[in-house]
């Protein structure tokens, strides 16, 4: 088990040996480099990619498969202890052979670090990474965006659904390139499938439990359900 | 809570037979053969104490500071479940800032939390100088700080008027949004717009302070802490108040950072971090000011930390009005930022400069930066990604109010139907930063 939770106190002993200050002169590439990213390459060796620095902040490079491995350490580590996340997002560059980038942002709040960790995914591949929620119970809505809007799945996420997007939206995800502007459907198609919504089904499967119901139903119930017939409350 | 959850259908008939068919009670009983039992009748009226109830609240429900939805699954009145459902308000802010340059894009930081508009600006203002390589002006980082204060207090201060009604006070809310008409004319009178203010540029401001205005603040810092002693006095030992807020949505320290909370949500709970503290901004290390922190992470305590910052900010502010220096509000490099019209129409390599910086807009190098700020609902943050254009790549908002959000399941797990109400209030959303 971890040490016991401590949090961040002015006058806390740990904070102490950082005093901040506002970065001046913000260099246009390198700035202090995070001990962090030196101190994972020594930890994981292969696992790191790549350790940049840039504008004052570093970015890690890390492997898909050892991606949880290496949040954990970042968690619970001693001298690291990056408690905070705060955001998970994703990049698509408008090189259209470049991978997209999957980013998170951690903070070290009793040592007053930031420090981002990406995976590459290389286009036409399995665009899927290990998801962090079993050790940041904030990163549940924020995966849920990724993945709604750039197709990210998060392998053993408990509810990975849309969660800005409408769940019977089919244009595919927003913020790829690929994605136009305006939409992939027309105007009229858009407006064709709004008002063909049944208004009334206003409560979804996961919200009824039907599902864990669904075996008592009578048969007729069951058969309108399968084929996709909702009524409502 | 419940480890079973099922749904009563009634069948109106005592079960299926073999093939499955619902079977049917005679109307004539066939008391001659033995093979038809007569059914027990169902009791007239049925007893719904091991039932759940679904509440449908919103999206349009005045309780929900915007379109949030949330379906709530009722024992009695305890909520066993929540489930909220965002997006309604979604207009894809970001996927649009992929097609705009950077000074375009500080139009929709004003939009996106539209109460805290000028804290947005100085937010996403800073983020693109950290990219461009930027040191702004002495002068203009008084304004920006300025500025960021006076959103946070009339942030805080809708937050007061609105909890207090959803609360069931009436009076904070007139109190608050009288002091939220003075800043926003101060704002009126900086950059000529209330609500949606674009008031800086990347390297400076939009306009620097007309004459008086200084007046006009000092005004504010003398009356207004005269405001927050009078809703102080009115509700912090209130009954009722304390009634109704007291223990609801109780998130521990550790929780609150597991979820990552930030901003009084997180303070509330105990823990001290404030970005203006731990990384600091425009020079906020060289303010005086404290960082309030609650010990329940309650409701109540989430009121009392609002309630010493807006104190606070007033100290920034008089600080901040104190030490406000002479000078130009832009950097000087018109590659950059739009020159002023009397050189522009007098000097050839100006006007070149306005018109690329009109056409094109300025280009960053390449590289991305995350800059975060501590707007008033927490950890603000704006990541940008440059290829080298003069439209981002990728531009991302970090909502508060949506990791904030987030908790909301865990919160009001147990509490009755009516505190959910008050703890929702409590977490201070703005749907426009979460849904974007």
């Amino acid at each position: 088990m971890t040490a016991p939770f401590q949090p961040t106190l002015p006058g806390h002993a740990l904070s102490e040996t950082a005093t901040p200050t506002t970065p001046r002169n913000v260099p246009h590439q390198g700035g202090p480099a995070n001990p962090s990213g030196a101190a994972l390459q020594q930890q994981f060796g292969s696992a790191i990619v790549r350790v940049d620095v840039g504008w004052g902040e570093t970015t890690v490079v890390v492997k898909r498969e050892q991606l949880v491995e290496v949040v954990r350490w970042l968690k619970t580590a001693d001298d690291q202890r990056y408690d905070y996340l705060s955001d998970v997002t994703a990049v698509e560059y408008r090189d259209a052979g470049r991978a997209i980038e999957v980013v998170w942002h951690l903070r070290s709040l009793p040592f007053r670090r930031f420090l981002r960790l990406k995976v590459m995914l290389e286009k036409g591949s399995d665009l899927s990474v290990p998801s962090v929620v079993s050790l940041y119970a904030g990163a549940n809505w924020l995966e849920r965006e990724c993945w709604d809007m750039f197709g990210i799945r998060f392998e053993g996420h408990p509810d990975l659904r849309r969660i800005l997007m409408w769940e019977s939206f089919k244009e595919g995800f927003p913020l790829r390139k690929d994605f136009p502007l305006r939409g992939r459907f027309s105007r009229s198609e858009q407006l064709r499938q709004a008002l063909s919504a049944n208004p009334e089904a206003r409560y979804s499967m996961e919200e009824l439990s039907i599902a864990d119901a669904f075996e008592d139903l009578p048969a007729d119930m069951r058969t309108r359900i399968d084929s996709g017939v909702r009524t409502g409350e | 809570m419940a480890d079973k959850r099922t749904i009563e259908v009634g069948l109106s008939t005592t079960g299926l037979d073999a093939q499955g068919r619902p079977q049917r009670i005679p109307l004539v009983l066939d008391n001659g053969g033995s093979n038809v039992a007569v059914a027990e009748l169902p009791p007239l009226e049925p007893d719904f104490a091991d039932e759940h109830m679904l509440i449908n609240i919103g999206p349009q429900h005045p309780a929900t500071h915007g379109v949030l939805r949330l379906v709530l699954e009722l024992d009695g009145e305890t909520v066993v479940r929540c489930i909220p459902h965002l997006g309604y308000l979604h207009c894809g802010f970001e996927k649009t800032g992929e097609y705009r340059q950077y000074n375009q894009i500080i139009t929709y930081t004003d939009r996106e939390d539209y109460l805290n508009s000028m804290g947005n600006n100085v937010a996403f203002a800073l983020g693109a100088e950290r990219l461009f390589g930027i040191e702004i002006t002495e002068r203009c980082k008084v304004l920006r700080v300025i500025a960021a204060e006076l959103s946070r207090i009339i942030s805080h201060l809708v937050w007061l008027g609105t909890t207090c009604i959803d609360i069931g006070a009436f009076t904070p809310f007139l109190w608050a949004f009288q002091e939220r008409e003075n800043v926003y004319n101060l704002f009126e009178s900086w950059v000529g717009a209330r609500l949606t203010t674009t008031a800086t540029r990347v390297g400076g401001m939009a306009a620097d302070l007309p004459t008086g205005w200084m007046d006009g603040l000092r005004n504010f810092i003398r009356t207004f802490p005269k405001t927050i002693e009078e809703v102080d006095k009115m509700l912090t030992r209130n009954g009722i108040w304390v009634g109704r807020t007291v223990g609801l949505g109780v998130m521990t320290a550790e929780e609150a950072v597991n979820y990552g909370l930030s901003g009084p949500m997180l303070r509330a709970s105990g823990v001290a971090y404030d970005v203006r503290k731990d990384f600091p901004y425009l020079d906020y290390e060289t303010y005086d000011f404290d960082v309030p922190v609650g010990s329940n992470g309650d409701v109540y305590d989430r009121f009392l930390v609002r309630m010493e910052e807006l104190r606070q900010s007033v100290r920034i502010l008089q600080q901040a009005a104190d030490r406000l220096p002479e000078g130009p509000i832009n950097i000087d490099d018109h590659r950059i930022i739009l020159p002023p019209k009397s050189k522009t129409m007098s000097e050839m390599e100006v006007m070149i400069h306005h018109f690329k910086q009109v056409m094109e807009g300025p280009r960053p190098p390449i590289g991305e930066s995350y800059v975060a700020v501590e707007s008033p609902k927490g950890e603000k943050g704006y990541y940008m990604v440059s290829d080298g254009t003069a439209k981002p790549v990728r531009w991302r908002i970090r909502p508060p109010s949506f990791v904030n959000l987030s908790a909301i399941p865990k919160m009001v797990e147990g509490h009755l139907l009516s505190d959910v109400i008050a703890i929702n209030a409590s977490i201070d959303i703005v749907m426009g930063e979460i849904d974007r």
